[in-house]
């Protein structure tokens, strides 16, 4: 399965490799810590175990969310922009852009490493959401900061080397892998700022003591205008991989260039002014622009269905190119026994009724029905921790062979799809769990309770037995993954080729118009929308005259 | 820039149900009033509530015919009142505010769901058909006793 094609693939530079691969071990090592803290969870919300050596539950349900959501998917996401940028602009990275790439990457290890040690000390157990006015220790919030800014470094170096490409390539489109991962990139910074300025302008003084007051409310609507946005910057990677990447490993074309890029600046566009969705069922902000951020958010629909035809009218046009007949024939003509294509796969497949819920989510008065219920947590466990997460295993397994020289035997590759069927049945189990007794009513972010032997919370005890037998799976699918890495790194040497899908019909490189690289128009457009759709809510939050909130610590 | 005939249908299709789809959302929330919490405006200082007025008596009151208005704090790790009782078929309008930190206040099979934020005041408005008792519950992080709080609303 693993085609050796030198002359059109050279390996990757060692010093190039070594920084994908610094970013790809920190993610998978919060992928096991993290595992860890969500097997006890589950196992604490069934009500089969105490925690033991005083630790809290909502002191892992902060470590969970803070290295499975943040910590893992911002270290791979970087690392693989990185290895995408390397592979379509040239051979090497630029000295510039690696000293970046490093820079980025020991500011952001820092953070992160700061922010697990207060959170292991219980002084910052606020959840990966961090509300005010629940006061963390200030330390927390300055290794937030570390954590976002080393992004933003990682961010120049990426964008230092698209602008030596455009430059040394006047009049033509970039690669399409490197446009995505600018695409992806401008979200994440955009996004950021939103979080950025919330933790320096109103956590950091705040939490030290020198103002007296927050103000909650603009505090949350920061929050969450970084929050939607950001699930985007886990998805667009997932995206990147089934656009470009995939139609490559089953040997087919990818459908259209332009359409796919197309597909990535309407996220860019739809995804940011979009957050008050979030919000839907809090005092402060008026029902009409709630409403008209539902709008907005709706709109990224449109990329999600262009997305969805490109796959498939790839994947049918490859199994027609073999012979294949009738509507559904080329099913068989795919790769199934390839873990490079079988876990993303399944990713794409789980997305889809992952999409449907965060339709339901974020309609209007429908949300009032599974607004902070389990059915939120089913979703993204359907979102992030399948489509993307197994997108992100699927791509681990040719890009650690290819960064490190060596490659993926067929014995791992069985594991590999094993590893793939252990997480999707846990998942299933758990995330279908969660998603009924979300509708029965059971609160997301609980430990577990009876609320006094109340009748209806009685009832949902068994489903949250299910959740740990799912969770449990999902942690035996944790460390297989682990075991996998490990094997990766020791797997026999050779070359593995990095692989990205030629476009159908060649010509249609030609045919990519040249707008769709003019950043200013489009950075142009992403701020009027994000004006629009916040300016007047946010003088409106901040001329209400509330009070502001001193500090709690409730933990 | 090319875009295939059948995408052009693809897209235009899923266009076309977004439009129709977000004009039920829109008419669902104006036209029949099922819109999000606090179309109005209020609030309080948070460290005062308890002096405030209607918060310095919180409890459920009868407003006129089977309208009633319910005053509750939410602190960590309760609601005060922690009891209420109202007869079937009673409107409740609920007022909810907190003295601390963000919490919750969810109604498990009724559409009463919504944040309760300190300085701001919380609407939601429902009627209680069928007797029973109503579980109510935090379900925003609150701190070490978040699962332990809770209140009931008993309909006769």
């Amino acid at each position: 399965m693993m085609k050796i094609t030198m002359n059109e693939t050279t390996p990757f530079r060692k010093a190039d490799g070594s920084l994908v691969i610094a970013f790809l071990l920190v993610a998978y090592g919060a992928l096991l810590i993290g595992g860890i803290a969500g097997l006890l969870q589950s196992l604490v919300r069934a009500g089969t175990i105490t925690l033991p050596f005083g630790i809290g539950y909502y002191q892992l349900l902060t470590a969970h969310g803070v290295l499975m959501a943040l910590v893992f998917t911002t270290y791979f996401i970087i690392g693989f922009l990185y290895s995408a940028v390397v592979r379509t602009t040239g051979r090497h990275l630029l000295t510039g852009a690696l000293r970046l790439g490093w820079v980025g990457f020991g500011v952001m290890t820092i953070g992160t490493v700061i922010a697990t040690v207060f959170i292991l000390l219980n002084q910052a157990t606020v959840l990966y959401t961090f509300y005010a006015p629940m006061k963390a220790s200030p330390w927390f919030y300055v290794a937030l900061v570390h954590v976002v800014v080393g992004s933003w470094i990682c961010g120049l170096g990426l964008f230092l080397q698209y602008g030596y490409y455009r430059k040394h390539h006047p009049g033509k489109p970039s690669p399409l892998l490197t446009f995505m991962a600018v695409v992806t990139m401008a979200l994440w910074i955009i996004a950021t700022l939103g979080v950025a300025a919330a933790v320096l302008i109103q956590f950091i003084p705040w939490s030290f003591g020198w103002v007296e007051t927050i103000n909650v409310m603009v505090s949350r609507t920061l929050f969450w205008y970084f929050g939607h946005p950001l699930v985007y910057f886990w998805l667009l990677p997932a995206y990147m991989c089934w656009y470009a990447i995939i139609p490559k490993i089953i040997g087919g074309k990818l459908f259209s260039d332009a359409l796919a890029r197309l597909s990535f600046l309407m996220f860019l566009i739809f995804s940011i002014p979009v957050g008050f969705h979030h919000q839907l069922m809090e005092p402060g902000i008026s029902p009409t622009w709630k409403y008209i951020q539902v709008v907005l958010t709706f709109m990224v629909i449109i990329p999600s269905l262009m997305t969805a035809f490109s796959l498939f009218a790839t994947f049918e046009r490859y199994g027609r190119s073999r012979g294949a007949k009738g509507m559904f024939g080329w099913w068989k003509t795919l790769p199934w026994k390839d873990v490079r294509f079988f876990a993303p796969f399944m990713g794409m497949l789980i997305f889809i009724p992952a999409g449907a819920g965060g339709v339901i989510n974020a309609s209007n008065q429908l949300n009032a029905t599974v607004h902070n219920t389990l059915f939120i947590t089913g979703h993204f466990h359907l979102t992030v921790a399948t489509s993307v997460a197994l997108t992100f295993f699927g791509i681990t397994y040719w890009l650690v062979p290819a960064m490190t020289g060596r490659v993926l035997t067929p014995r791992l590759n069985k594991l590999g799809i094993a590893q793939t069927w252990v997480w999707v049945a846990g998942m299933t189990i758990m995330s279908g769990a969660m998603h009924i007794v979300g509708l029965m009513g059971a609160p997301r972010r609980t430990a577990y309770t009876t609320y006094g032997g109340h009748a209806d919370a009685t009832s949902w005890v068994p489903y949250q037995v299910a959740m740990a037998v799912g969770g449990t799976i999902l942690f035996v699918a944790v460390v297989m993954m682990t075991v996998n890495i490990v094997m990766l790194l020791r797997a026999p040497r050779g070359f593995t080729e990095y692989p990205v899908a030629e476009e159908a019909e060649a010509a249609d490189a030609e045919r990519v118009p040249a707008v769709f690289e003019r950043w200013s128009v489009w950075i142009a457009v992403v701020v009027a929308l994000i004006l629009f759709a916040y300016t007047a809510p946010m003088v409106e939050m901040l001329n209400t005259g509330v009070p502001g909130s001193p500090p709690f610590r409730t933990w | 820039m090319h875009i295939h005939r059948l995408e052009k249908i693809w897209l235009m299709f899923g266009f076309a149900m977004l439009v129709v789809f977000l004009v039920v959302l829109g008419i669902g929330a104006y036209a029949f009033g099922m819109g999000t919490p606090t179309s109005h405006h209020h609030s309080v200082d948070p460290s005062k509530v308890t002096e405030t007025a209607p918060f310095d008596q919180p409890g459920i009151r009868h407003v006129e015919g089977s309208v009633y208005e319910a005053n509750l704090i939410a602190y960590a790790f309760g609601y005060n009142p922690d009891k209420m009782e109202v007869p079937a078929g009673a409107t409740v309008r609920f007022n909810v505010t907190s003295t601390d930190v963000v919490h919750g206040f969810q109604i498990p099979g009724t559409i009463v769901n919504f944040m309760v934020v300190p300085g701001e005041i919380n609407h939601v408005e429902y009627t209680f058909d069928e007797p029973g008792e109503y579980l109510v519950l935090c379900n925003e992080y609150c701190g070490i006793g978040h699962e332990y709080m809770y209140t009931t609303i008993v309909v006769n």
